[in-house]
């Protein structure tokens, strides 16, 4: 009975292999991610690649800080911020309708923040290795700013936008500490398949979070290689 | 919007006329002018601005002050505070390296600049492009699967699609081989008779310049030193610093003998000899000066066979070096009596074998009173 929904059965006597609610959840939880933090990781990569501007190594240390902060820090601070008493966790309440915290909005904020570095940095990486001249031709060709992006500047950072997506996707279907912190483990919607696995080590049923954790293996390893394909196929297809 | 061909007719006689100058971050003060068929060479050593002009007048760089217009049209003025960005300026830029679209087909890096036509115009101007510059067959390869040659004529094509008012090359034959060199640069003086716009051609290869361009503008540190025919800046230039730069190396100091008269020739006194000249233009006796004889007009008096000016201005000396050029001999020669003076001159090679020259031997050679030319002395 692998499809039946597990949150509501968590601690029933029934044996219950695969939560899928947690599941579906992490999944859905990459996917936003990556979705969002796209746009905001190529705007910060460009900046960072080739804008000249004060204090551009303090926001190169920030966007990299979630690289080595332990997760409980940031999850701390992230759960400091949200809570509705404090004035950011106030004016957040009133912008979501809600409280961040213990609710999906809320993992996936601290997702977007967690995940900054593992999406900027491939990106920066991408957009520093086109000579600078190549974006000079496109202008010098008539190309505008937007057009030299769309038709020159992504395809050519196509790569890095790969590796970007690859990352993030693989970092949040894999993220524990933060999501923890911020959202504790409510089946259905803060509780991802990592933390499943945890709730289940920590109830002594091993068998059901060995299958979890393989599960988890296999579609990690199954989305990275299938985004590399994507990359390859598509650095051939050029016109 | 006008065809992206150059036909004269409709294509409307354009004059490049530039003025920049700025004191940092790469020190300008250049002006000089481009006629409408006219191909004019920016010449001067490695860090001398030449590449700094070209990126200012396709926009790509901000000048301090002074002014850039094309048949009329303001692309920069600082005193007006006009800067017409890089992608409305119509200027057509190859640039050193070709900086090709890597992603894209060689039929795709020109159409994408064949801009305002519809896809399949942009295309098929690209085609037609692309086989001017001799590169029909080739046009689904991309700059990867290209020969440096096939890139130098894709980047050219890519310049021409949108119909420039102005053609910069910068160093466009320094990426290839010396064969490949010498073709691009026939095809590119057999391309720029069909155009009717000013072409700069930026190069720190005199011999280039002097073999393609209409004129030669000398660029020194930023500094425009002289704009002239290649006549004009190798033979007469103005400065002995041009001279130089030029890469002429019979350079020597003198004081004005006799000035010259309407019907006499003038004399200098170069250490302890007297050499005719045609002119010292307005110089007085005791002047002093700096002059320049171009190794074409140092002849070789050989023996027993005499030529006509071999009364000229003779100077005896060794010869010091002989270095083959392939068909001709570079030859120094140490000037008897005067120390260190060395003059360099060409010989070919059957006159060398037949008057059986090598290091040691002493010749005689005339200095043609024609070809002496006087500039002022430099202020040290």
């Amino acid at each position: 009975m692998l499809a039946r929904p597990g949150g509501e059965f968590g601690g029933g006597p029934e044996p219950n292999l695969m939560d899928w609610t947690a599941f579906s959840l992490s999944l859905k939880l990459a996917l936003a991610t990556c979705v969002l933090i796209m746009p905001l990781a190529i705007f910060s990569a460009r900046a960072l690649a080739w804008g000249n501007f004060q204090g551009k190594s303090l926001v190169e240390a920030a966007i990299l800080l979630p690289l080595v902060l332990p997760p409980t820090v940031l999850g701390y601070y992230l759960l400091m911020g949200f809570a509705p008493g404090s004035f950011t966790g106030g004016l957040l309440t009133r912008l979501f309708g809600g409280p961040l915290v213990f609710s999906f909005a809320g993992i996936l904020i601290a997702s977007l923040i967690v995940n900054l570095p593992f999406a900027v940095l491939p990106l920066q990486r991408a957009f520093e290795a086109i000579p600078g001249n190549v974006r000079e031709a496109a202008w010098v060709s008539g190309l505008s700013n937007w057009e030299t992006f769309r038709k020159i500047e992504l395809p050519l950072a196509w790569p890095g936008i790969v590796s970007a997506l690859a990352l993030t996707f693989a970092h949040t279907l894999g993220e524990f500490g933060v999501v923890l912190m911020i959202g504790g483990n409510i089946p259905g919607e803060t509780q991802t398949l990592s933390i499943a696995i945890y709730d289940r080590v920590q109830a002594f049923r091993n068998g059901e979070a060995g299958i979890m954790a393989a599960a988890l293996l296999g579609f990690s390893f199954l989305a990275i290689a299938v985004v590399h394909l994507m990359a390859r196929r598509r650095a051939g297809r050029h016109v | 919007m006008s065809s992206p061909m150059f036909s004269p007719d409709t294509e409307k006689h354009g004059v490049l006329d530039v003025a920049l100058s700025q004191s940092g971050p790469v020190p300008l003060d250049a002006a000089f002018a481009c006629g409408g068929n006219e191909l004019l060479a920016l010449v001067g050593p490695s860090g001398s601005g030449k590449t700094t002009v070209l990126r200012a007048i396709a926009g790509l760089m901000l000048p301090a002050t002074g002014h850039i217009r094309v048949n009329g049209e303001t692309w920069f003025d600082a005193g007006t505070g006009t800067f017409v960005p890089p992608q409305k300026r119509a200027a057509g830029l190859v640039f050193q390296d070709y900086a090709l679209f890597p992603h894209l087909s060689a039929l795709g890096n020109v159409a994408i600049a064949a801009k305002g036509l519809g896809r399949e115009a942009a295309l098929a101007v690209a085609r037609t492009l692309l086989a001017r510059v001799h590169l029909d067959g080739l046009e689904a390869r991309r700059p990867a699967q290209l020969s440096g040659g096939q890139r130098q004529r894709v980047a050219l094509a890519r310049a021409l699609a949108r119909s420039p008012r102005v053609l910069l090359l910068d160093e466009p034959f320094s990426a290839v081989d010396q064969m490949t060199r010498e073709k691009l640069k026939r095809e590119l003086a057999a391309l720029r008779s069909t155009l009717s716009i000013p072409v700069l051609l930026v190069t720190h290869d005199i011999g280039e310049a002097l073999a393609l361009a209409d004129r030669v503008s000398v660029l020194y540190r930023g500094r425009t030193l002289e704009t002239g025919t290649p006549d004009d800046v190798r033979l007469r230039p103005s400065s002995p610093l041009v001279a130089r730069l030029m890469g002429e190396t019979n350079l020597f100091d003198a004081l004005v003998e006799a000035p010259s008269t309407v019907d006499r020739p003038g004399r200098i006194r170069w250490r302890d000899r007297i050499l005719n000249v045609a002119a010292t233009g307005s110089r007085r006796h005791g002047d002093r000066i700096a002059w320049l004889i171009p190794a074409d007009h140092v002849v070789l008096q050989t023996r027993g066979r005499p030529a006509a000016g071999d009364g000229e201005n003779p100077v005896t000396g060794k010869i010091s070096a002989l270095a083959s050029l392939g068909d001709r001999f570079a030859v120094t020669l140490d000037i008897e009596g005067a120390a260190r003076e060395t003059l360099n001159f060409r010989i070919a090679t059957h006159t060398l074998r037949r008057n059986d020259l090598a290091p040691g031997t002493e010749v005689t050679v005339s200095l043609l009173a024609e070809g002496i030319h006087l500039m002022d002395a430099e202020v040290v």
